[in-house]
């Protein structure tokens, strides 16, 4: 009972969030909604449980995917008004293809003929062994069958990384820092150690002496400038005294 | 589980790795040790190769027999004639960084699982190993606008030919049930008709294998690439990742699909048709002499595949023999093209071979004897080549297939000629002196390419293993 309401509360969820996707205006809502919607789908996994399914969609999808969606379409100064202008214009061709597609479809599952061992295998699609997790099976295959190919997957990956590394690394560009780890931890050449004054006196006890009242400045006598400034001196001179 | 079995793998991915440490945490600029290591690290491997029981292991995804023996020391040969090539032009050209040879390490090492694949998902990951560091290593010179370029056409079209791969592999495992070679062999042999599905599959995988080898409905990239990569990597993708695809072509049609001879021959004599008339005609306008070995590139591996198209024992083994005697004539007439470099700067017309033969009369002579060899004029190695390769064509009766041959490599004779008349008959300016390491490779091959005809024997015999080894 409570596993259903769960079913439709998540798959309504996922339904609404996926049509926001696609409708809202704002690129950003649009990641956003993707983003629920990946995790209302991973809900559904983990109802039908499927656990391994689940955490992966999260952790792929959600963790880089999205986040990489999110960046893009940050970064890049899209105009979507504009990508959406030609709208009106081909959504009769787009309904036609669409349907014509929806039709296709239909026939493919009409003429659908299921292996006589589907219906088994879908109803029961754990290993044979019931107290193994999925991802305790998917792992146990995954390093003992298949051991050399997944290592060589690790490799192909390495290279990727090597690859990449290689061809847009560049370490001579003015502007790009390194981390230096030992200049950076190093007091010498990071942080300045100088040796300051101790204040002195009764700003130290935060007593602060009232301030006096700056003597009147004496009238200008119409004409300033020079005359001004030489009186200002003499004024300055005087308080030094 | 037999896991030793993959012990010369296991060193040269060790290596590789050891080689990358090497490389990153040191301060200093390490790479000529780097450089050193990789050599070694491949010498090792090939020790272990020979070493190597033969049997399988990883429930047969991997196998080891005389076949891949043969293979994949051909492969460690033009891997490290390779990285030979490139150690004096990278530092020339201010390339000289330590991934280079941890990259051609990795590549080595994906086309060993690629030669040793009994499974498709191992040939797929094998050939992706392979490929991804091609693709890096071709756009190694990232300032220059053509090794750019040449890098990202060759990722484009290869990411394309690993895409009908797949399509292939999933189309052949759904109608066979498996994606072992045997069991795909096993399902295969008990039907009384061959499935669609299995047809359309082989095709997809044989188009994604023929475009590896750049046989001709899949050669495009190979003329800009080739041109567009550094000269030795050049060298390379011409050497030791061709042998490599063309053992994984001559595995996938003679071990699984071995019942299948009728559905892939037509395939491969079209291919390899194809291949010899293009290499022979299109070469011949080339002014750039990258351009004109990929040309000529293209005509030997359809000379190769004319074995792969007879289909039989003796086939298979001139097959073999060919990629043996490609791999080290062509390393060698790359080595001068690597050498060929004026005021400290590298040329690649074939005009700027001009005068070489008074300038440096060894290069010279040991051009003039790849070429000759290319050419497939007695007796020099090429012209064994060729006379098995055809020889095996003309026993199964395929006459057109013959005479074709034999046309296009008349044919062909004349730009191999071109270049050796400009290098003796025109009149150039002198190319800097060559460096040792070039003078190493130039000397091995040249005495190769030379008497092949004296020593043929040892070859001939693994070749023969070899053969019996996959054919059974």
């Amino acid at each position: 009972m409570i596993a259903a309401l769960a079913f439709y509360v998540f798959a309504a969820i996922l339904i609404a969030s996926a049509a926001m996707v696609v409708t809202s205006r704002n690129p950003v809502h649009s990641v956003l909604f993707l983003i629920l919607a990946f995790f209302n789908a991973a809900a559904l996994f983990l109802i039908a449980g499927a656990e391994f399914l689940a955490m992966i969609l999260v952790i792929v999808y959600v963790g880089a995917v999205a986040v990489l969606f999110l960046f893009i379409v940050m970064m890049l100064d899209i105009d979507f008004t504009q990508l959406r202008e030609g709208f009106q214009r081909y959504a009769p061709v787009g309904a036609v293809i669409g349907g014509i597609l929806f039709l296709e479809l239909l026939f493919v599952f009409g003429s659908w003929q299921f292996a006589p061992e589907a219906t088994a295998l879908r109803i029961n699609p754990m290993p044979a062994d019931p107290t193994l997790t999925n991802t305790e099976a998917l792992g146990r295959l995954l390093y003992t069958d298949y051991i050399l190919l997944f290592q060589i997957a690790g490799l192909i990956l390495l290279v990727a990384m090597i690859g990449a590394i290689v061809l847009t690394l560049r370490d001579k560009q003015p502007n790009s820092r390194r981390q230096d780890i030992a200049v950076q931890v190093a007091r010498a050449e990071a942080v300045n150690l100088t040796s300051v004054p101790p204040r002195t006196g009764l700003g130290v006890l935060g007593i602060q002496r009232r301030k006096l009242p700056e003597p009147p400045k004496p009238k200008s006598l119409g004409h300033a400038g020079h005359g001004h400034g030489h009186d200002e001196d003499g004024h300055h001179g005087g308080g030094h005294h | 589980m037999n896991w030793t079995l993959i012990l010369p793998e296991l060193v040269l991915a060790l290596v590789g790795l050891a080689a990358l440490a090497g490389g990153v945490l040191p301060k200093r600029d390490t790479h000529f040790a780097v450089n050193m290591a990789v050599l070694g690290g491949l010498l090792l491997t090939a020790v272990l190769v020979v070493a190597q029981p033969e049997g399988d292991a990883f429930n047969g995804q991997y196998v080891a027999d005389a076949f891949t023996r043969f293979m994949k020391l051909l492969v460690l040969a033009g891997a490290a004639l390779g990285l030979l090539l490139a150690m004096d032009w990278n530092e020339k050209e201010g390339l000289g960084k330590f991934e280079f040879p941890v990259l051609l390490l990795f590549s080595s090492l994906g086309m060993m699982v690629m030669v040793s694949a009994n499974d498709l998902i191992a040939l797929y990951l094998g050939l992706e190993l392979l490929s991804l560091s091609l693709y890096v290593i071709a756009a190694f010179n990232r300032d220059s606008e053509r090794s750019a370029e040449a890098g990202l056409k060759y990722f484009i079209l290869g990411s394309l030919a690993s895409g009908l791969l797949l399509y292939g592999s999933s189309l052949i495992y759904g109608f066979s049930g498996s994606t072992n070679f045997d069991a795909i062999a096993d399902a295969l042999t008990g039907m009384e008709s061959v499935p669609f599905g299995v047809v359309v599959g082989l095709v997809f995988v044989l188009a994604a294998l023929v475009f590896k080898v750049s046989a001709v409905p899949f050669h495009m990239w190979t003329p800009d690439v080739y041109e567009g990569a550094p000269t030795p990597v050049t060298a390379f993708f011409a050497s030791a990742p061709k042998v490599a695809a063309v053992a994984l072509l001559t595995r996938v049609a003679a071990g699984p699909f071995g019942d299948l001879v009728g559905q892939w021959q037509q395939v491969i004599i079209l291919c390899s048709l194809g291949s010899m008339i293009l290499g022979a005609l299109a070469a011949i306008g080339q002014k750039n002499i990258k351009r004109l070995m990929a040309y000529s590139s293209i005509g030997h591996v359809g000379y190769a595949l004319l074995g792969l198209a007879a289909g039989t024992e003796f086939g298979v083994r001139a097959l073999l023999l060919y990629m043996a005697i490609y791999l080290f004539t062509n390393v060698g007439a790359f080595a001068v093209l690597v050498a060929m470099r004026r005021n400290g700067r590298a040329l690649e017309g074939v005009d700027d071979l001009a005068g070489l033969g008074k300038a440096d009369p060894a290069m010279a002579l040991a051009m003039t004897c790849f070429m000759l060899s290319m050419a497939g004029i007695p007796p020099l190695a090429g012209f064994f080549g060729k006379l098995y390769a055809i020889g095996a064509v003309w026993q199964e009766g395929f006459v057109t297939l013959g005479v074709v041959a034999v046309l296009s490599s008349a044919v062909s004779a004349y730009y191999y000629l071109r270049v050796i008349k400009v290098m003796y008959f025109d009149a150039g300016e002198a190319l800097d002196p060559r460096p040792t390491s070039l003078s190493v490779v130039l000397t091995g091959t040249g005495l190769f390419t030379v008497f092949f005809f004296a020593f043929p024997a040892p070859f001939m015999a693994a070749a023969q293993a070899a053969v019996l080894a996959l054919l059974g």
